[in-house]
């Protein structure tokens, strides 16, 4: 192997590869935030829901983590929103483009995950926090908003920038529906340099330094949210 | 004598009654944990209860403002039945009965004003400015004023206790139930606690209190009330239930109590008559 060759392939191709940063950061943003929003009124729900309810999420839950997401590609891009992009009304709204199916399995997938990160957060509480706010008239939706969750999202976010970290590696699986991101780009350029090692060494330290990012500026937020005193039960 | 097996308070007249409990029954993992207990207390009294535990005295006080609901009876405030099924008229009835816990549950994410202003805001719908206000007052009340910009992991647990009692102070409740207030702290934290209490109490605050502190609640209480598997099984004045020549159930827990926290001097069983 020329590691010369190598070398210069890669710098040439680095900022083909940055601008699939771009769409990778778009899906990581855009499936982060989809599990957040679903991932947070879900744990609420297993945790203080009827018990039809709670069934339904642990439902959702199984699902979701129990089929891999290559597979969730194929069956969202290739047929739930194929078929919805047809439908009168929908056509306009883009549901068969490749990004919107990606983000909505990564998001999903996620939003499962999400809800166990925040559900274990709840539920290591001490109890006591939601009978004392239910002692001074609170509601439990007000509870919850007010007192529950302002700690459980606090608690939350080492195991959230876990999620982080495998939700981008996850993102690599968009290739397949035809996202162009990274991992697409990569195979595309390997192809017509042949240099498919120093390709994938250059996408992977590009992955390397997004997970680094992405986990340091969870890091500070951390930190920023902190409370003076507080830590997790059990830790030190 | 007194009515000493009575199960029922007698004292108060359902008329003068500013909280009643009617029938009072209580189940917990096939344990009849409340049995038949009725309760009812005037403006301004203190009633302490007392008994071993397991006695179902923390299962009262918190079927009282149902933070446990009771599988049956009845609870009166001010004569008016609490209509448990609507949530809005809970909501109104917990903000009236201030409860204090035993491991103070405080929000650990909320400093010390915080902690008193956030249902002040959220439940009383004051302004921030006007909530803050009363924080500061209520905190300054306790002694704690000088403590509000603290977190809960930065106060000692007598001063954790005392941001309860504010907390609860804060919503201007008409009774306030304390759940053996005590009993989590180191004895020298104790004092500054039972301290506020006394206060409350002379400040004319209806209490129901759980405690072990014998000495200090007879000190305090007009009523003692002793409960035993689930039951009211003794009730009267702490004198009458204390007081020399009683061979109340009462007195001999008490003399027990002292025995082994030497509460009242030299840990002599007879010390804890009156």
């Amino acid at each position: 192997m020329d590691f010369s060759v190598a070398f210069n392939a890669a710098r040439d191709a680095l900022p083909y590869m940055l601008g699939g940063v771009v769409w990778t950061a778009g899906l990581i943003i855009g499936a982060m935030l989809l599990g957040l929003a679903l991932g947070v009124p879900l744990s609420v729900l297993q945790v203080y829901g009827p018990k039809p309810v709670r069934r339904a999420v642990s439902l959702y839950v199984w699902l979701f983590r129990g089929i891999p997401i290559l597979v969730q590609l194929y069956i969202f891009y290739f047929g739930i929103l194929s078929w919805l992009s047809t439908l009168p009304g929908l056509t306009s709204l883009g549901l068969d483009s490749p990004f919107v199916a990606a983000v909505l399995v990564l998001g999903l997938t996620s939003s499962a995950y999400q809800s166990q990160i925040f559900r274990g957060a709840i539920q290591s509480l001490p109890p006591g926090q939601l009978k004392a706010a239910r002692a001074l008239g609170m509601t439990d939706a007000q509870a919850i908003r007010t007192i529950i969750l302002p700690q459980a999202l606090r608690l939350s976010i080492p195991a959230w920038s876990n999620e982080y970290s495998i939700l981008l590696k996850d993102s690599a699986l968009a290739f397949t529906i035809g996202v162009v991101e990274i991992m697409a780009r990569m195979r595309a350029i390997a192809s017509t340099t042949h240099e498919p090692v120093s390709m994938a060494f250059l996408a992977g330290i590009i992955f390397f330094v997004l997970t680094w990012v992405g986990v340091k500026a969870l890091a500070l937020l951390e930190n920023k949210v902190r409370i003076a005193g507080y830590t997790r039960q059990g830790a030190a | 004598m007194p009515d000493l097996t009575a199960a029922a308070s007698a004292e108060t007249a359902p008329s003068d009654a500013i909280l009643e409990a009617r029938g009072l029954f209580k189940t917990l993992g096939g344990n009849r944990v409340l049995d038949s207990v009725d309760l009812s207390i005037g403006r301004g009294r203190v009633k302490v209860l007392i008994g071993p535990s397991g006695a179902g005295k923390s299962t009262l006080l918190q079927c009282l403002n149902f933070l446990m609901p009771p599988d049956s009876g009845h609870i009166l405030l001010e004569g008016r039945e609490v209509d448990k099924r609507s949530k809005k008229e809970l909501c109104a009835f917990r903000q009236q009965v201030g409860m204090i816990f035993q491991d103070f549950n405080l929000f650990d994410h909320l400093s010390a004003l915080e902690n008193v202003r956030v249902a002040l805001i959220k439940v009383k719908g004051l302004s921030k400015l006007e909530a803050t206000e009363r924080a500061v007052a209520e905190l300054a009340r306790v002694g704690l004023k000088d403590k509000a910009t603290l977190y809960p992991a930065n106060l000692s647990g007598g001063q954790k206790q005392r941001v309860a009692i504010a907390r609860a102070l804060a919503m201007d409740p008409k009774v306030m139930l304390l759940d053996e207030p005590t009993s989590a702290l180191d004895p020298e934290l104790i004092g500054e606690v039972l301290a506020v209490i006394r206060d409350l109490a002379q400040g004319g605050m209806t209490m129901i209190m759980a405690t072990h502190q014998i000495s200090f609640s007879a000190s305090l209480a007009d009523e003692f009330l002793f409960m035993d598997k689930g039951r009211v099984v003794e009730h009267g004045s702490p004198a009458e239930l204390l007081g020399r020549g009683s061979s109340s159930r009462t007195q001999a827990f008490c003399a027990k109590i002292s025995e082994l926290t030497g509460e009242a001097g030299d840990g002599a069983a007879g010390e804890c008559r009156l």
